[in-house]
C-alpha cells in the first residue's frame, strides 16, 4: 500500500503520529519502563493480562494513564483459539479497548504462531467487534487469510520473540507489504536499531518490540536509538532509494582534461 | 460456602448467594482496571450487582500486568 511519508499510523479507528509500538514486557521496574516509554515516542504499548495480585495493583495501568499511552492488551500465552478469545474478552472488560494483540503460539520453545488458531481466533474476535492485530508468521499467504477476515492490522514477526535475531526472511515481509491493504507491523525479534530501519525500509507501516529495548543494558538509550530508527527507515522508504548498481558511479565530475 | 478464587479456595461469609460485586469487595478488589470470569464465562461489569454465586463457583480475577 502506497502511504504519504507524513501520513499517521491508522489502525482501525485509532491514528498514531509515532510509528513504533512498544511491549512493556521485560523492563525490570516502572521507573525504568517509564524511562523507556518516554524515550520511545510511542503511543501505544502493550500488556498482559494475569490474576490479580490481592496484595496490591502493579500500578502499571496508572502509569499509562499518566503518560497518556493507549494500551494494547496481548493474548500472550493462549495455546488455543478459546483461550485467546476469553482472554481478549477479559482484556475489553479491564480495559475498556476493542484493540486486541492476538497472540496463539504453538510451543514454549519457538512461541511460534499456531496459524490454525490464530485464523480461527481472529475470525471470532472480528465478528465479536474487536480490532484484531494478530502476531503471525511471516507467511504471505496467512497474512492474506488473516486481512481477509477482518483484521485491522496484520504483524508477522521478523524471528522468534525475544530472539533478537532480527529479520530472518526480508523477501517474505516484503511480499506481505506488497499485498496488504492493512498495515503490517514488524513484531518481534527486532535486536537492535539498525534492523528496526530495516522494517521499515521493507515497507512496514510501524514497529512493535519489547526485549530489544527493555532488557538492553541501557533501555532508554535503546528507546531513543529505536526511535530514530524507525523514522530513519520510514524516511528513507519514501525518500526513493537509489537503484543497485553493479559497478561504480562517480559522483565528482569528471576530471578535467590534461594539458594539450 | 466455598468458591474457588485465582486458583484459590475462598471462604464466602454469611448466608445465600452473594452478588458478585459483593465478592469482589469483600475480597479488597479494586473496582477499576480489572475483568472477571466466572466458570470460564465473561461477566461483564454492567452485570457485577446481578450475578449470583454459588456454591463451588470458579472465579478468576484478572488485571493488566507488563508482557509483551
Amino acid at each position: 500500500m502506497t502511504e504519504q511519508a507524513d501520513a499517521p499510523l491508522i489502525i482501525g479507528d485509532e491514528k498514531f503520529d509515532s510509528r513504533l509500538i512498544m511491549g512493556t514486557g521485560g523492563a525490570a521496574n516502572l521507573e525504568i519502563l517509564e524511562r523507556a516509554l518516554v524515550a520511545s515516542g510511542t503511543e501505544l504499548t502493550t500488556v498482559a493480562l494475569r490474576r490479580v495480585d490481592v496484595t496490591g495493583g502493579t500500578g502499571l495501568l496508572d502509569l499509562l494513564r499518566r503518560l497518556g499511552i493507549r494500551v494494547l492488551p496481548n493474548t500472550a500465552g493462549c495455546r488455543t483459539a478459546a483461550e485467546a478469545v476469553l482472554t481478549a474478552r477479559l482484556a475489553r472488560e479491564a480495559l475498556e479497548t476493542d484493540l486486541v494483540k492476538l497472540e496463539v503460539v504453538a510451543d514454549e520453545r519457538t512461541l511460534l504462531p499456531d496459524p490454525v488458531e490464530l485464523l480461527d481466533a481472529a475470525e471470532q474476535l472480528v465478528d465479536d467487534g474487536f480490532t484484531v492485530l494478530p502476531y503471525t508468521n511471516d507467511d504471505p499467504v496467512l497474512a492474506r487469510k488473516l486481512e481477509q477476515t477482518g483484521c485491522a492490522a496484520v504483524m508477522p514477526l521478523g524471528s522468534p520473540i525475544g530472539t533478537g535475531l532480527g529479520i530472518r526472511n526480508p523477501h517474505n515481509i516484503e511480499m506481505i507489504v506488497a499485498e496488504a491493504g492493512v498495515p503490517v507491523v514488524l513484531d518481534a525479534g527486532i535486536g537492535t536499531a539498525s534492523e528496526a530501519a530495516l522494517a521499515m525500509e521493507l515497507g512496514c507501516a510501524a514497529v512493535l518490540l519489547a526485549t530489544a529495548v527493555t532488557r538492553a543494558a541501557d533501555p532508554e538509550r535503546m528507546a531513543t536509538a529505536m526511535r530514530r530508527g524507525v523514522e530513519a527507515g520510514w524516511a528513507a522508504r519514501h525518500a526513493g532509494r537509489i537503484p543497485r548498481r553493479y559497478w561504480a558511479h562517480a559522483s565528482s565530475p569528471d576530471p578535467d582534461p590534461g594539458p594539450a | 460456602m466455598q468458591i474457588v478464587l485465582n486458583g484459590e479456595s475462598h471462604e464466602i461469609e454469611g448466608d445465600g448467594e452473594p452478588v458478585l460485586a459483593r465478592v469482589l469487595a469483600d475480597a479488597g478488589l479494586p473496582a477499576r482496571g480489572i475483568a472477571v470470569a466466572v466458570d470460564g464465562e465473561v461477566v461483564p461489569r454492567a452485570s457485577w450487582n446481578e450475578h449470583r454465586i454459588t456454591d463451588g463457583a470458579r472465579v478468576e480475577v484478572l488485571t493488566a500486568v507488563q508482557g509483551g
